[in-house]
């Protein structure tokens, strides 16, 4: 079977992914181990889960600036729910995870029925989910309940000391299902009939409202699952964590290949967005000569060699076809 | 568009019908109204006193605090309507207001050197923008996320990641200082605003932004420098920028990379919009990109005055947005108002 031309920026990106690991497992001592990997894969866990949300947004050919507030907003909620109420762990979770899809089936909502931008919508939801969390809390609390410990500490073991950490584990399961609902549910197909034509794909008989209001609340909701995911990685609720988050999600997702102007993209190469961006964070702190901004120029830089290969890809390959 | 030909037929709108309809109505009213409320439900709101030669009051607070997004906002405005985006002008105003602390503490140099290489800064960070989404294809929104992350880098490494205090009593008097008793900044927003408008009004300029909004490719087609005017556009809304970094610098004498401008392009944007200034490109509205930075800092203002942490004044920032967009929507306004073009359709 030839290659789809689409993935080509995803495997583009997966190929420059081991460049650069091989690269630094030459340059230092003990880094090429599979614990480096999966750490990767754990510190990086929320992030992704966010990511893929906004992949499904950015497929349909829209975008969700609220993501980041919501992760804070999940953070917070699971905090008060169980350190001030002594709720259990897990209605708390799902407290959580619902009020994230509630706020983005809002934003579907003004995006459908009244016609607003993308934009505009969910930076409203935006400053809505930050101002919520900062009324229920103006500081950071602890979340400190044996339950929530206990499950932050299941993990994978194998061989020797390493381990695959629940965080990683939600984060790969959110990954597998995100790609079968991508590829295999109608749910999924509409998301990419959306961000091809909205008009042909209300031709096609797609249910735009249906799609469009799912597709935003699923994002809230991964945001808020990436923000509950944050308190077992970090067992506190903090009304300003995620700040900038959705900035970090969409280089992640336009890095794994999924076109802004929707489409065309996959879950799968958001995986590997998110772990390149995260590789090069782990070779910056492996390095204290670089400072913190230059990491951030070289992030940039990155950024946008990626986005330039993609639409030179981009062009080569419809050259091609209709020549 | 089908529905434009019945409109044609309608009865001539009146006067006011006609003003009605206009981009800045809804806003307008909603930041009279704001204040109304305000005068009636906070006390000492409307007092504008002088005193030792500067003039104090809430009103002048509002003008004040919401200078920085203002600025921020006119250039928004022109970027917005050729139908782009720029996310870069918080990182550009701290780049913009480190390179001025740097030069003001490292060499002394003369004052106008201090202002105008600051700002060429930024205006050139804002060309790069224009030749990445021109030259290269980019979207808007990433073009301008990379320059988000790569100013702020930037300015980071310049400063080494310390906040740069400077002291420069000249540079001080330009952006935070008094002219007719007014705050300095005020009349930049007054001064740039009034200049913006008249060259939109008189040159063609304005006609052909509002081209290439409507559609770039009909835009070069019938012979506009698109890339050159789409240049000059980013440019022109980073060299706001830099002048916003150099008042924020100047009202704390110092340059504070982490903080500086932080977020503050959304605000800029949520500004526009709420002022009219379609996202999809078409007429700039600078009046109403400034009555929407008003009436969001007139909100910060009186929720302040009545001590309510700033934080959470975000849910009343968001409700009013969604309201005035609401207000604006092209889908809901027909079912809510009865005005001439809506019985017509």
């Amino acid at each position: 079977m030839p290659l789809p031309r689409r993935h080509i920026p995803a495997f583009a990106g997966a190929a420059l992914f081991a460049a650069m690991f091989a690269a630094a497992s030459l340059r230092y001592d003990h880094f090429f181990t599979p614990a480096t990997f999966l750490n990767l894969l754990g510190d990086n866990s929320f992030l992704g889960i966010v990511a893929v949300g906004m992949t499904f947004v950015i497929l349909s050919g829209g975008i969700d600036l609220s993501v980041g507030a919501v992760v804070g907003l999940a953070t917070v909620v699971t905090a008060t729910l169980i350190t001030d109420y002594h709720w259990r762990v897990a209605p708390a979770f799902a407290a959580a995870i619902a009020l994230g899809t509630l706020i983005g089936a809002g934003s579907g909502c003004l995006i459908h029925f009244a016609g607003l931008r993308p934009f505009i919508a969910t930076l409203a939801a935006m400053f809505l989910a930050r101002g919520l969390a900062f009324i229920l809390h103006l500081e950071a609390v602890a979340i400190d309940d044996d339950t929530h410990t206990r499950v932050a500490s299941v993990a994978l073991h194998f061989a020797g000391a390493t381990k695959l950490p629940v965080t990683a584990i939600i984060f790969l399961t959110t990954i597998v299902l995100g790609t079968y609902v991508a590829v295999f549910t109608s749910f999924g197909r509409s998301a990419y009939a959306l961000g091809g034509s909205e008009e042909a794909a209300l031709l096609m008989g797609v249910a735009i409202d249906r799609a469009k209001i799912g597709l935003y609340a699923l994002s809230g909701g991964l945001a808020a699952l990436g923000g509950v995911v944050l308190t077992l990685y970090a067992p506190s609720g903090d009304p300003s964590a995620g700040v900038g988050m959705e900035l970090d999600a969409i280089a992640a997702v336009v890095i794994g290949g999924t076109l802004l102007t929707g489409g065309v993209g996959s879950i799968p190469g958001t995986l590997v967005g998110v772990l390149t961006t995260g590789l090069i964070v782990t070779i910056v702190k492996n390095n204290e000569s670089l400072s913190a901004g230059t990491t951030r120029v070289a992030i940039a830089a990155l950024l946008l060699a990626f986005v330039a290969l993609q639409r030179a890809l981009t062009r080569l390959t419809s050259a091609r076809r209709d020549p | 568009m089908p529905h434009d030909t019945p409109r044609l037929r309608a009865p001539a709108p009146s006067r006011f019908d006609a003003w009605r309809s206009s981009a800045v109505f809804w806003p307008l009213v909603a930041l009279v109204a704001l204040l109304l409320l305000n005068i009636i439900i906070t006390p000492n709101f409307s007092r504008i006193e002088i005193r030792t030669g500067r003039a104090f009051g809430s009103i002048i607070d509002i003008l004040q605090n919401g200078s920085l997004v203002m600025l921020l906002s006119i250039g928004m405005t022109l970027v917005i309507a050729i139908a782009g985006i720029d996310l870069s002008v918080g990182s550009v105003m701290a780049l913009a207001a480190t390179a001025a602390a740097l030069l003001i503490t490292g060499g002394h140099p003369p004052l106008w050197i201090v202002i105008s290489a600051p700002l060429a800064l930024a205006a050139g960070v804002g060309a790069f923008n224009g030749l990445l989404i021109g030259r290269l294809g980019l979207q808007p929104i990433v073009a301008t996320l990379v320059t988000l992350v790569a100013a702020r880098g930037t300015a980071q490494t310049l400063s080494d990641d310390q906040k740069v205090r400077f002291d420069l009593p000249a540079f001080q008097s330009v952006f935070d200082g008094l002219l007719f008793s007014i705050p300095t900044p005020i009349l930049f927003v007054l001064a740039l605003a009034v200049v913006v408008a008249l060259v939109l009004r008189l040159t063609t300029l304005g006609m052909d932004i509002e081209a290439i909004g409507a559609s770039p490719r009909a835009a070069r087609l019938c012979g506009l420098r698109v890339e050159l005017i789409r240049v000059t556009v980013y440019a022109f809304c980073a060299l706001c920028a830099g002048l916003a970094g150099l008042v924020a610098a100047a009202d704390i004498k110092e340059a504070d990379v982490a903080s500086c401008g932080l977020y503050l392009e959304l605000d800029a944007i949520l500004a526009v919009v709420i002022g009219g200034t379609s996202l999809t490109g078409g007429r700039p509205h600078i009046a109403g990109s400034l009555i929407g930075a008003l009436l969001m800092q007139t909100l910060t203002v009186m929720l302040q005055m009545h001590n309510i942490p700033t934080e959470q004044t975000l849910i009343v920032k968001a409700a009013v947005a969604i309201l005035v967009c609401l207000l604006q929507s092209p889908t809901l306004k027909p079912r809510f108002f009865r005005s001439p073009s809506a019985l017509s359709t």
